[in-house]
């Protein structure tokens, strides 16, 4: 989706402001939010894809007014709803109206093994690559008003292909439907002039990681 | 329109207890005995998840394997040929299993980001900064990076290629810094210590401390 969290090359944003020895969590809210995020993800109703997608699909005022974790929040809320998993009803008066029938649940015991395991994106199904590295490709002009990981910054541009890195779920799809289209994952360079005109470096570049469905052969 | 991810808000700032919650503290706190009282969450394991990332897991684990490729020469090859199975070594494992090794040198420069959201290195340097989410960085880092880099201190010669990686897939980014001149037969551990994380996103490179001289 042309969502407000594509934001590869937006002016006006601000200066870029470090903060000596920040912490992992900047309160303790910050620290629920983030771990009641990571537990409901063992629940297994998602995946990563749809989780970025809930986020995306915040109100662009909303999202760009939001700290990082308001928006984990808003995307839980909304997979919790989506899912089934609380209603609407309780979310507003926060009391449960049943139990939750669901199969698994994160304790203790568990913890340091999901967090070893918990994104398996990486597939060993040999579909077979449309491009090898050296090979000049043109990112897809696509708009999918639903997730995709190709950034509106590259489409329409010509790069090409710095590396293969074997086959992975396809997110666009796997966000919408679970469907996990298997394909080969490229590291695609892009120069800056060609992204960003005469005035970049002629030197400097941008890579994305982009899909076999991104890409056609320029 | 400014990011507002710094100014966290009314949220306390570690202060929770001496004043009531508001805005989203009082929603997580909402959400989250919901979901106990659902049966969908476990409160000890949400505790455990909040020390694995307060305590556990952090930039310290990337300064290992930098300082490490940095006196083991047969560890930085394979580091960049495979740097999810190199910082497997050590143990660090997990999310974003499939790691890149990006290497500087004094003709390539080196920097991630993640324009669309947030994706960064966890097992090697835990949770993202502010700034690294913040729409600031999100926005400059590809369309002008030497700008970026010039406002956080460490401008860029003109002969010196950047490239930037944006983070689009679960592959993760590491940048390999160059070593610092001067510290020359410093022990793997000493070098560790002046890794930074700054320098393993390619927005710094890594200095040695004026204390650090020897």
């Amino acid at each position: 989706m042309n969502g407000v969290h594509d934001m590869g090359g937006m002016h006006g944003m601000g200066p870029v402001e470090i903060e000596n020895n920040e912490p992992a969590f900047h309160s303790r809210w910050e620290a629920r939010a983030f771990a009641i995020t990571v537990a409901s993800g063992y629940l297994g109703k998602w995946n990563i894809d749809m989780s970025r997608h809930s986020r995306e699909r915040m109100p662009p005022v909303e999202y760009l007014a939001a700290t990082y974790y308001e928006r984990w929040l808003f995307g839980l809320e909304k997979l919790l709803a989506e899912q089934g998993l609380v209603t609407a009803q309780e979310l507003q008066t926060g009391r449960a109206a049943a139990k939750a029938g669901v199969e698994r649940v994160l304790r203790v015991p568990d913890v340091a093994n999901y967090l070893r395991h918990r994104i398996r994106t990486r597939l060993n199904e040999g579909a077979p690559p449309k491009f090898k590295a050296g090979d000049r490709v043109v990112a897809r002009n696509i708009h999918p008003a639903g997730h995709t990981r190709l950034p509106r910054y590259a489409r329409g541009r010509h790069g090409v292909i710095d590396r293969d890195h074997g086959v992975f779920i396809f997110p666009d799809t796997s966000a919408m439907s679970g469907d996990k289209k298997p394909q080969h994952l490229y590291s695609v360079r892009f120069a800056a002039r060609e992204l960003w005109g005469p005035d970049a470096s002629a030197r400097d570049s941008v890579t994305v990681a982009l899909w076999d469905d991104h890409l056609d052969p320029a | 329109m400014s990011d507002h991810d710094h100014h966290h808000h009314d949220d306390g700032h570690g202060h929770d207890h001496d004043r009531p919650l508001s805005g989203p503290a009082l929603r997580v706190k909402a959400l989250e005995s919901l979901l106990v009282e659902k049966g969908l969450v476990d409160p000890k394991a949400l505790d455990e998840l909040i020390d694995t990332y307060e305590t556990k897991v952090g930039p310290r684990n990337g300064a290992r394997v930098v300082a490490r490729a940095w006196v083991n020469p047969a560890y930085k090859q394979r580091l960049l040929a495979d740097g999810g199975a190199a910082i497997a070594e050590f143990g660090f494992v997990g999310r974003g299993e499939d790691i890149v090794v990006l290497e500087n040198t004094h003709k390539v420069r080196n920097m991630v980001v993640c324009t669309l959201c947030s994706c960064y290195p966890w097992p090697v340097l835990g949770l993202p900064p502010v700034w690294y989410k913040s729409a600031p960085y999100r926005s400059r880092a590809v369309i002008d990076p030497r700008g970026v880099l010039k406002e956080l201190g460490g401008g860029i010669a003109d002969d010196v290629e950047v490239r930037v990686w944006d983070s689009t897939a679960e592959l993760r980014y590491l940048v390999l810094p160059e070593r610092p001149a001067g510290t020359e037969g410093w022990s793997e551990e000493q070098l560790a210590e002046i890794v930074t994380r700054d320098a393993m996103i390619g927005v710094a490179e890594v200095t040695v401390p004026k204390g650090n001289r020897r």
